[in-house]
């Protein structure tokens, strides 16, 4: 279990059920690691600016991660974590690794302008 | 234009202490980053080294912590926001945040410690996290019976080095000097390793992806000629640097590597700005040390107040 304030996906079902019905969706799958929990940190700051946006995290290690881990768009992903961003149900952008709070606000402008 | 008695510029253990001294004595303080608190705290896997913890101790869980006292004691933060104009002044002060809110005080405190230094160089950006990695614990295991590149000789370069040996098939260092840097304890362990090989004075200057593969395109510093080699990943510990780059239009002295430059009270040239923690020129760059300087500013300016 991550140890975050962000809200949990535990299963498949709810991560589907979540990217249904929200237009706007950013997940962030990982573990308790260096390069991960300043993304989680900076998921749980920015909720309070996007509340139109639904910021999750995703233990890498549960069997429901595969459902991340097998997205084309993280097939070259090396490094953790994987930060998929949903808009109205498909995968908008991925990132992989570390990313400092410039470069998902930035993301967020991208995508979800 | 709003107005606190004291802001703190970064949000790491420096930082933190002086707000919970500053903020305990009923002072206004605002603690601002660029990031979330606990600057390289939160990254540290375990600190086992601050007192009071018999046993280790999570960074994020340390860093959390100290956040969460500075919060009960009335510091305010302003988190994940960039500084986009600074006035640092003996008379005046104030820093404007992401374009859109200006705040003053008559204390600041700059407390943006350090980062890892990036080589700068093609391709490191455009393969982070597909082929350059910058953590051994995060992302030794995607490289399982695969050969790899150890950019860097220091310590944190042999002691994610010998994390690494647990996962990978090869380790290949690339190291700028004839020597490794880092503490003989930790280099014999990683030199007397079959699975090491040392390429001495070279250093790297671009990195391609060649169907699968990570190259790597290195200079030979005594000859300069360059090789090109290939590996399935590239780790990079080459050290760090002061996040000072936003003092650069200020007065501030600074020293030639970017530190800055204060007296025994932490305060710098210019007059109510005070620098503590791993920005501050000094030798010792620990968690404690650290504190030490943020508590020693902070006293400082309570006693100004």
């Amino acid at each position: 279990m991550l140890q975050t304030n962000l809200e949990h996906v535990e299963s498949e079902e709810q991560l589907k059920e979540l990217i249904e019905n929200n237009e706007k969706v950013a997940v962030c799958c990982g573990r308790m690691g260096p390069m991960c929990i300043p993304v989680y940190d900076i998921f749980e700051i920015l909720q309070g600016n996007y509340p139109d946006i639904q910021f999750l995290d995703m233990d890498f290690d549960i069997p429901a991660a595969a459902m991340i881990k097998g997205l084309p768009e993280c097939r070259k992903f090396w490094g953790l974590p994987f930060t998929i961003y949903y808009r109205n149900g498909k995968v908008a952008k991925a990132t992989s690794s570390i990313q400092t709070a410039k470069e998902v606000k930035s993301v967020i402008d991208e995508v979800f302008a | 234009m709003q107005k606190y008695d004291v802001i703190v510029i970064g949000a790491g253990p420096a930082g933190l202490a002086a707000a919970i001294y500053i903020s305990r004595a009923a002072f206004s303080t605002l603690v601002i980053d660029e990031s979330s608190a606990g600057g390289q705290v939160k990254t540290t896997h375990q600190v086992a080294n601050y007192p009071g913890f018999i046993e280790p101790i999570a960074g994020h869980e340390l860093a959390a912590n100290m956040r969460k006292q500075a919060e009960k004691y009335g510091t305010k933060f302003k988190l994940a926001v960039d500084i986009t104009a600074l006035q640092l002044g003996d008379q005046e002060k104030w820093v404007e945040l992401d374009n859109e809110e200006k705040i003053t005080a008559e204390f600041v405190i700059i407390a943006t410690g350090s980062s890892p230094r990036l080589l700068n160089i093609p391709g490191e950006k455009d393969y982070k996290g597909s082929g350059v990695s910058y953590c051994a614990t995060c992302d030794g295991e995607f490289y399982k019976d695969r050969d790899i590149f150890v950019i860097g000789g220091g310590n944190s370069a042999m002691e994610e080095s010998l994390l690494l040996l647990q996962f990978v098939k090869s380790i290949t260092v690339i190291h700028q000097f004839d020597k490794l840097q880092a503490e003989k304890i930790t280099t014999d362990k990683v030199t007397t390793n079959p699975k090491v090989n040392i390429l001495w004075s070279h250093e790297p200057r671009a990195f391609y992806k060649k169907e699968n593969k990570m190259v790597v395109e290195a200079e030979n510093l005594k000859t300069n000629k360059r090789i090109r080699l290939e590996r399935d990943g590239i780790f990079i510990f080459v050290g760090l640097v002061p996040n000072s780059a936003f003092l650069k239009n200020t007065p501030m002295q600074l020293t030639k590597y970017g530190y800055v430059i204060t007296d025994p009270q932490m305060e710098t040239n210019i007059r109510g700005v005070y620098a503590a923690g791993d920005i501050r020129d000094k030798r010792h760059r620990q968690i404690t040390t650290s504190v030490g300087d943020g508590t020693i500013a902070a006293l400082e300016v309570i006693h100004k107040v």
